[in-house]
């Protein structure tokens, strides 16, 4: 039998590709209904014009996550109060592709995308790991030569590392564990230096990340989840 | 003018619009435009400065000037229009909305003009009309604005070099760009700054303001700005963040000295989002936390007044009275000498 909670699970896998946190932790998932073997999952946007490229993005992972499922046969996702709802939800049903969604506005479909925001999501994530240890009374010379192996179990060392391998870069535990986003190597300097640059990334996803929780809280008015932890 | 303990701060608000976004002149995608708005102005403004939706749709010229001048310490005020003719049928902001105000009170308003170069030789006698009814000094640009099919258009294209020649050629200096959310080709990202990259370095002698700071996007905005020093970091959108998100406002106006620097960094508020009155109260109280300072600086009283006036006074050649205190500008601010990486 399927449950939502299997649903929601699978969901739990599917990130905002622009701010690289989990759908059903920014609250975009509005409703799961299961019929049999049939899935029906609606999501939902902060904004009426969030940018059609991402809202795809998610609305076609959520697709492929929910899919995957054992028994379940038949699958629909549909965002709700968005400009382009319609365009999305018609060339996901249909196999269509972006540019099916949007004849003759784009040049390509959306890996390019995806990609450059990886390499954003793995930036801003290194550099969040790489501070706590800075706090923790590391060395910026110490961190450079550390190795994949040395770094804590924590869920942002997971996450660089699922990035890592995303990226194509080396996950293997002797590793360097600190590197640019292409893969290349850091030296204390170059750490100093990717540093200054990673916490600029950070800065702005996880401000785009509460701004977008916040309004997403405003538009459909549910309590805001920074109101509701700061009570 | 602003007064607080015995300090004297010009005020430009380099941000505003007089819009009708009323039920007689929006279509769906109007509506959904200025709910959106109307979400950030409930989200992101104090309790006591919120007005009903009826009222944010449209409001009338005595609101403006009451909230602008009479209680929001604005010396002066720049008028940046919004066309978005393709969701509201007489247009969301025109030039010609706003210049019975800007006719009325020259001394109290500068009208920017607009133009969209995907209406070709029609939009550039457009422009020129424009400056010669008007005579302005600059231009504010939407480049995710509808167009028929069109959801876009960049600044770095051929078409929008024409434009940008024009604006040379006619001595319109001051560029403000507007980003995001759609915009041509809908599969890049909708936010990307990166032509203001190229239009900065091909006209360096006109100035681009980049609204909103570029956020979401504000690390590739302070790469391209540390770069280009005729790039300028336009506060509004960023600037609320004081009330909800102080700490992450400091985190991005500290960014912002350092990348950029004190000279290139203008007060906006956006009215009729946010009113100036709170933002000018609480940027002059502001400081950004003892634990961030080690690594971002403190804001002296100096940089506060370029922020909030000063700035914008050199950029559009207002007199600033004496009394305001002109400061020293910067000397010493190159781009950030420590060798930025590139950030992705």
């Amino acid at each position: 039998m399927i449950t939502a909670e299997a649903v929601l699970d699978a969901l739990s896998g599917v990130r905002d590709p622009e701010i690289d946190e989990p759908l059903t932790d920014l609250g975009f998932v509005a409703g799961v209904h299961i019929d049999g073997t049939r899935v029906a999952v609606r999501l939902r946007l902060p904004t009426y014009f969030c940018a059609p490229n991402f809202a795809y993005l998610m609305v076609a992972d959520a697709l492929h996550a929910v899919q995957a499922l054992p028994h379940v046969t038949d699958v629909t996702i549909a965002l709700d109060d968005h400009f382009a709802s319609d365009e999305i939800n018609g060339a996901i049903a249909a196999g269509a592709g972006f540019e099916g969604a949007f004849p003759g506005e784009s040049i390509g479909e959306l890996g390019q995308l995806r990609d450059l925001f990886t390499r954003k999501a793995f930036t801003a994530r290194q550099s969040r790991v790489c501070d706590a240890l800075l706090r923790g009374g590391r060395s910026l010379e110490a961190l450079a030569e550390d190795r994949l192996s040395a770094l804590p179990g924590t869920p942002d060392v997971t996450r660089c590392i699922a990035l890592r391998d995303q990226l194509g870069i080396d996950c293997s535990p002797g590793a360097p564990a600190f590197v640019l986003a292409d893969g290349s190597a850091l030296d204390a300097e170059g750490l100093a230096r990717f540093l200054r640059v990673g916490r600029l990334v950070r800065l702005s996803l996880e401000g785009n990340a509460g701004l977008c929780r916040s309004l997403l809280a405003t538009r459909y008015g549910i309590p805001d989840p920074e109101e509701a932890a700061a009570a | 003018m602003y007064e607080k303990d015995g300090e004297r701060y010009y005020v430009v608000d380099g941000h505003i619009a007089l819009w009708n976004a009323g039920p007689d002149n929006r279509n769906r995608f109007g509506e959904g435009f200025i709910k959106c708005f109307y979400d950030y102005h409930r989200n992101l403004g104090p309790a006591e400065y919120l007005w009903t939706f009826e009222k944010f749709a449209k409001y009338s010229e005595d609101d403006l000037l009451h909230d602008i001048f009479e209680v929001g310490y604005a010396d002066h005020a720049i008028f940046q229009p919004t066309y978005l003719t393709d969701f509201f049928p007489a247009g969301f902001n025109k030039v010609e909305q706003d210049a019975p105000l800007a006719e009325k009170y020259p001394d109290r308003f500068t009208l920017n003009g607009s133009f969209d170069p995907r209406d070709g030789d029609k939009g550039l006698a457009y422009l020129e009309s424009l400056h010669d009814r008007y005579n302005i000094r600059g231009v504010k640009l939407y480049t995710a604005e509808w167009k028929g099919d069109s959801r876009g258009w960049r600044l770095d294209s051929p078409e929008s070099a024409r434009f940008l020649e024009k604006c040379q050629e006619l001595g319109i200096r001051n560029v403000h760009v507007h980003k995001g959310p759609t915009i041509w080709p809908l599969d890049k990202d909708a936010f990307d700054v990166a032509d203001i990259d190229g239009a900065a370095s091909s006209f360096p002698e006109l100035n681009f303001i980049v609204e909103h700071v570029g956020l979401p996007r504000l690390e590739d905005f302070c790469w391209i700005a540390t770069q280009e020093p005729n790039v300028y970091a336009g506060l509004a959108v960023a600037i609320p963040f004081i009330h909800t998100r102080p700490r992450y406002f400091a985190q991005i106006i500290g960014e912002l000295l350092y990348w950029l620097d004190e000279d290139r960094i203008l007060f906006g508020s956006d009215y009729a989002i946010w009113q100036p009155k709170w933002l000018v109260e609480k940027f002059v109280d502001f400081q950004i936390p003892e634990d961030l300072q080690s690594e971002l600086g403190a804001l002296t009283t100096d940089v506060k007044k370029k922020i909030l006036g000063l700035n914008a006074a050199r950029l559009y050649g207002l007199e600033v009275p004496a009394e305001a205190g002109a400061v020293a500008a910067s000397t010493d601010n190159p781009a950030v000498g420590s060798g930025p990486v590139s950030p992705t």
